[in-house]
């Protein structure tokens, strides 16, 4: 333990890199046969998935081990922050794509559409009689008639659920602070179980809106950044429920000091970052 | 977890490198993931150049040849993304491995398994990439910028060739993300962030701007796949969404992409031009304001390239404008380096001569970059030769004369022997030569009105052609000198620790070759002595 | 069957500018706005040169004067603020000396109101279609029969045989001198660009989006252009050639177009 305080710990050889990497190409050549049209690339991406979820596995409970076993000292740990403070500013640039394209949609191309700015003609000989409006599948009526998806009910209940996980994390940080264990994991088990929640009630508003509302991914430029958004959004908040239950796990298990708990806080993090894209999804895709 | 914690235990034991395939499969060294990166690169810019001989073989003479113009457009578009993604990323990339923790003092990289992870993933992204070739339909053929609806008329390579980008990103994002967080967290104490090296500046500044920007080419092309197998409308104007909607979130990410292929060369050649003149880089710090300006400003600019698409007025003004201004910080840095060449004590050995090659040449680059950002006049050039050369020049004689430039550089300092210097000016006289028959003619091609990606011309362009494309085919003979040069690299005499009569920085405290691990304790003493301006 | 025109080359150096097919610059055009162009062009490039002298020849000087084998000492020098305020303030002046006429060019550009014709062109893969607003004449115009035979690979003919090869089209765009025209551009499948030199336009034909050009042509002649965003296998075999002809002979063309044009139309579809 002692070394561990003057050495920056440089593990020597990991074999758990090129796991991941056969992984991701059965994955990304499974994925892809799949989609031409081949039965068996479905079969080679779920190989690709298992092989990748097994490196994820082996690689963080070495790190885990790692950890645990004191190979760590302070200035690794906030390599770990630093490196997941960048991870999740990525994550960010690629959620700003997607709103990019809501926005442009709702401010330039739908407008444009309806005969605004220098697309006069635009509107007049290409798509005589549309009116800009949102929500809109576009001056092609691009898959039928649909009904919008109100923000006052299920999405409502689900900003409540969010807004609560992240005060309820919180508490958990606090307590891991504060060395109150029984706290801690309360809370953090309340914040899963608030974060499965949300997905779940996630999974039945698309039914409705595929059931009923003829609300589909095909319903033109609203049902393309409405599903997008909210379906990334709702990866993101699956990832983080799962890595949770996994912190809590290992909080159950005795993990994490009230001055050493990187993984904690970068899963916290995570989940506030969540957090944050759904407000703004809630804003500008269901509100206004 | 036993296991893993005696595993780790002899890793502070001063050993050597692992033995065979496993030594580079599972490295977590700084050194040897530099080495992985560099080599992988060489090939790739053969790969790349490949394609560009057969471009530039059917662009002889007017009339086909060769190819058919399906596969012509296929080549056009392998040979981008193969030079952009393959061979200029990932040789800075192993750059900034090899060479950033011996300029900042650091053991080796922050995270070293995923150091080895980005770059593992760049092999199964170009395998995937240049299977595409033997698949039904072949290649992409829609230009490196895969603008739709076009793209969405490739054959079966479409959904590799969108997961290939994919990994590229993926690779591009954890290599970023390992940068920069070993420059903010592995300095030697006293390496105060102004007193960094020039490289080690560019290359913190070029690892924000992939981190920002690769993402965003990957939501692009997210959307591609999901316009063409999942029914959405984003780029479909029945839908309420645009074509011309990719194309900006492209160019958003394309334009710092641009940047994120010079600016580490920046780095370089201000490392390289004040050891060869002996003297002091000047205004250091007005360097990094310039780079950090270049850097903000290229969030701005995107849609220079969009000219044509039909932009209300205010959007073209403004673009125009603000893709004017780039022109200041990189002035400043173009006149940093004539100052500090002027009244030093210049010799000219190879890498100063790809240094002095690149300040020349980029500039030219930059002024037609210049001309490019007019917007009334580029409405003239735009889509013809005429980008082709201002492009090129940036690119070969800008990014890959920095890299060859790098190269020699530090060639001694990672083999211990000295390169065979002869063949290196012969390198660089052929290289230069050539690469200015190839581009230069290309600009009076666009301005007499020579579309870019076309396989057959009308017979006025026919002679400028066949000058380019003689220069071309000499231009990647002389490569093979380089290659020579690799390959006789541990014949020559032993290189001090030094290298060169007087470099400044870290790197060259290191005995040459430099051994497996460096700076296992930080270099406090030496960082004071080496005094960084 | 092909030419080995570079072993003319040195020839032609020595014929230089004066064989009109062997342009070195853009064209002057033939409307005010592709001279301004022109002009806008030139003027930005003697800029670069000017300041190319004085980068490049301070840069010369020091390469001779301040090298070690001419045994010279360094200096150690290595900042002052005068010269680096001086440095950013010059280029940024000459910048916007650049930048208000090419502002003033560009304003003038997007103004395509009250044309006189209006011509809606259609883009596809690969050819292009013209249909004339008010007139109720509208045809295809695509790649001529000879160079479509030349084309080919392996057609054993030689390109330097067909008149304007690959420039040429069965049914040239008439316009008559003088009058503004308007183009109301868009695309049937893909994106294309319509590109004229001598006109000095070059605007995208979108799918789903009409975008507007237009020009006055001030001299009668055939001018040739070519699509100008890749399209697929066959963008460099798509050109347009534009005929000026005079205002009466305009609508001549119109008038026997009237009759004929809808039975080619039909013809073809
Ligand atoms: C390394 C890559 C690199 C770099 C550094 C640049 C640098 C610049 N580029 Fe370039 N560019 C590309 C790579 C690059 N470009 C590529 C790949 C494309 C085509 C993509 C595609 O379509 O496939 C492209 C296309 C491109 C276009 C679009 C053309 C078109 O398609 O119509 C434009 C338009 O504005 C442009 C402008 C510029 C400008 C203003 C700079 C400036 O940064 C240059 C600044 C430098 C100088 C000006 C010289 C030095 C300065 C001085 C000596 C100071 C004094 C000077 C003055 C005041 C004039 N570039
Ligand atoms: C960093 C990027 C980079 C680099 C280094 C290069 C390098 C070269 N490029 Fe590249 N090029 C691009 C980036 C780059 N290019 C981009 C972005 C485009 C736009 C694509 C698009 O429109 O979408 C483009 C397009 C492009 C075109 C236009 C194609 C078209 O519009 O249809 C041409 C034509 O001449 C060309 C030529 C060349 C040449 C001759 C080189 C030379 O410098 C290459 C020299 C290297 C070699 C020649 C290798 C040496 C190899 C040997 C000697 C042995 C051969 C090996 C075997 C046979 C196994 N390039
Ligand atoms: Cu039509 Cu290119
Ligand atoms: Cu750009």
């Amino acid at each position: 333990m002692s070394h561990a305080d003057d050495h920056y710990y440089v593990p020597h050889g990991s074999h758990w890199p090129i796991v991941g990497s056969i992984g991701l190409l059965f994955l990304m050549v499974g994925v892809s046969t799949w989609l031409n049209g081949a039965e068996a690339g479905f079969w080679v991406m779920l190989t690709g998935v298992a092989v990748v979820v097994f490196m994820l596995i082996g690689w963080f409970t070495t790190v885990i081990g790692e950890s645990q076993g004191g190979l760590y000292n302070a200035q690794v740990d906030k390599s770990f922050r630093m490196g997941m403070f960048w991870f999740i500013f990525s994550e960010v640039m690629f959620f700003a794509a997607f709103f990019g394209a809501l926005f442009y949609a709702r401010n330039m191309s739908i407008p444009w559409l309806g005969g605004s700015s220098n697309n006069f003609f635009t509107n007049l000989l290409l798509w005589e009689g549309y009116e800009s409006t949102w929500p809109t599948n576009g001056p092609g009526d691009v898959g039928g008639e649909f009904e919008v998806m109100p923000p006052f009910g299920l999405p409502l209940i689900n900003t409540a659920i969010l807004l609560t996980s992240s005060v309820t994390v919180t508490i958990a940080h606090h307590s891991l602070l504060a060395g109150k264990r029984g706290i801690l994991t309360t809370f953090l088990a309340l914040t899963f179980i608030l974060g499965f929640a949300f997905v779940f009630l996630q999974a039945a508003e698309y039914v409705e809106a595929y059931e009923h509302m003829n609300l589909k991914l095909t319903t033109g430029i609203y049902g393309s950044t409405f599903f997008m958004l909210t379906g990334f959004h709702g990866m993101h908040v699956t990832i983080g429920a799962i890595m949770l239950t996994i912190i809590w796990l290992r909080v159950v298990k005795g993990h994490f000091t009230p001055d050493k708990h990187f993984a904690f806080e970068a899963v916290a993090w995570y989940w506030h970052f969540v957090d944050v894209v759904w407000i703004g999804l809630y804003v500008f895709v269901y509100w206004i | 977890m036993t296991t893993a914690v005696a595993d780790a235990h002899d890793s502070h034991d001063d050993h050597g490198p692992a033995k065979g395939l496993g030594r580079w499969l599972f490295t977590t060294n700084h050194k040897d993931i530099g080495t992985l990166y560099l080599v992988f690169s060489l090939i790739m810019f053969f790969v790349g150049g490949a394609m560009a001989l057969v471009i530039r073989s059917e662009l002889m003479h007017p009339g086909l040849q060769f190819v058919h113009p399906e596969f012509f457009n296929q080549m056009t578009t392998m040979h981008a993304l193969v030079m952009v993604f393959g061979a200029v990323m990932p040789a800075f990339v192993g750059l900034a491995n090899w060479m950033i923790p011996m300029m900042i003092g650091a053991p080796d990289m922050a995270l070293p398994r995923m150091n080895n992870w980005s770059f593992w993933i760049l092999p199964v992204a170009f395998g995937i990439l240049i299977s595409t070739l033997f698949m039904p339909g072949g290649a992409p053929a829609s230009g490196w910028t895969m603008y739709p609806p076009l793209v969405l008329q490739t054959g079966d390579a479409f959904p590799f060739l969108i997961f290939s980008v994919h990994l590229m990103g993926l690779s591009s994002i954890m290599g970023a993300i390992n940068i920069i967080v070993t420059i903010l967290n592995m300095r030697a104490p006293d390496m105060w962030l102004l007193k960094m090296p020039m490289f080690v500046w560019t290359w913190l500044i070029t690892a924000y701007l992939l981190i920002a920007v690769m993402p965003v080419l990957a939501g692009a092309v997210t959307m591609l796949l999901t316009d063409q197998f999942f029914g959405t409308s984003f780029f479909l104007a029945a839908g309420g969404g645009d074509p011309v909607m990719f194309q900006h979130i492209f160019w958003f990410f394309g334009h710092p992409e641009v940047y994120i292929m010079i600016l580490p060369a920046f780095g370089v050649v201000s490392e390289i031009i004040p050891t060869f003149s002996r003297k002091p880089l000047f205004g250091h710090d007005s360097m990094v304001y310039a780079a950090s300006c270049i850097a903000f400003l290229s969030f701005i600019v995107w849609a220079h390239h969009m000219f044509t698409v039909g932009m209300p007025l205010s959007g073209q003004l403004f673009f125009m404008f603000s893709t004017m201004l780039i022109a200041v910080p990189t002035g400043v840095k173009i006149f940093n380096w004539v100052a500090t060449m002027w009244r030093g004590a210049m010799t000219f050995e190879t890498p100063m001569l790809f240094s002095l090659a690149f300040v020349f040449l980029f500039t030219i680059g930059g002024f037609s970059g210049l001309m490019l950002a007019v917007a009334p006049a580029d409405i003239q050039y735009h889509d013809t030769y005429f980008v082709v050369a201002h492009f090129h020049y940036v690119l070969v004689p800008g990014s890959i004369f920095a890299i060859m430039a790098a190269a020699y550089y530090w060639l001694p300092k990672w083999t211990g022997y000295m390169y065979n210097e002869t063949a290196g000016k012969l390198h660089f006289w052929l290289s230069t030569i050539f690469v200015n028959l190839t581009f230069f003619p290309m600009h009076f091609l666009g301005l007499a009105g020579m579309p870019r990606r076309i396989p057959d011309y009308s017979t006025q362009f026919a002679d400028f052609n066949t000058m380019a494309s003689v220069g071309a085919i000499g231009f990647g003979l002389s490569q093979l000198v380089f290659v020579y040069v690799l390959l006789t690299s541990k014949k020559g005499v032993t290189a001090t620790a030094r290298v060169w009569e007087a470099p400044k920085g870290l790197e060259w405290t290191v005995p040459s070759p430099a051994p497996y691990h460096t700076f296992d304790t930080p270099p406090i003493a030496r960082v004071k002595q080496e005094a960084f301006e | 069957m092909i030419r080995k025109s570079f072993l003319g080359l040195p020839g032609l150096i020595g014929a230089g500018t004066a064989k009109a097919d062997w342009a070195l610059n853009m064209p002057k055009g033939i409307t005010a706005l592709s001279a301004e162009t022109y002009d806008l062009h030139m003027m930005v490039f003697w800029w670069c040169v000017a300041i190319g002298i004085i980068v490049f020849g301070v840069m010369i000087i020091s390469l001779f004067k301040h090298r070690k084998s001419a045994g010279v000492q360094s200096a150690t020098f290595s900042h002052s603020t005068t010269a680096e305020v001086i440095w950013t303030a010059i280029p940024c002046v000459i910048l916007l000396l650049m930048a208000v006429p090419a502002a003033e060019t560009m304003i003038k550009l997007e103004d395509s109101r009250d044309p006189d014709v209006s011509i809606v062109v259609t883009a596809y893969q690969w050819k292009w279609h013209y249909k004339y607003q008010d007139e109720g004449v509208d045809f295809y115009s695509s790649l001529a029969l000879p160079s479509v035979d030349a084309r080919r690979k392996e057609s054993g003919i030689d390109p330097y045989s067909v008149d304007n090869y690959l420039l040429d089209v069965d049914r040239p765009l008439v316009v008559p001198k003088g009058k503004k025209v308007r183009l109301l551009l868009t695309s049937n499948d893909v994106i294309h660009a319509w590109w004229v030199p001598e006109l000095a336009i070059k605007r995208d034909a979108i799918p789903g989006i009409i975008n507007e050009a237009w020009f006055r042509a001030e001299e009668t002649g055939t001018f040739r252009g070519q699509c100008a965003e890749l399209c697929g296998k066959d963008h460099g075999y798509m050109p347009i050639v534009v005929e000026v002809v005079a205002p009466d002979a305009y609508q001549a063309w119109v008038d026997t177009r009237k009759d004929g044009g809808a039975q080619v139309a039909q013809l073809e579809n």
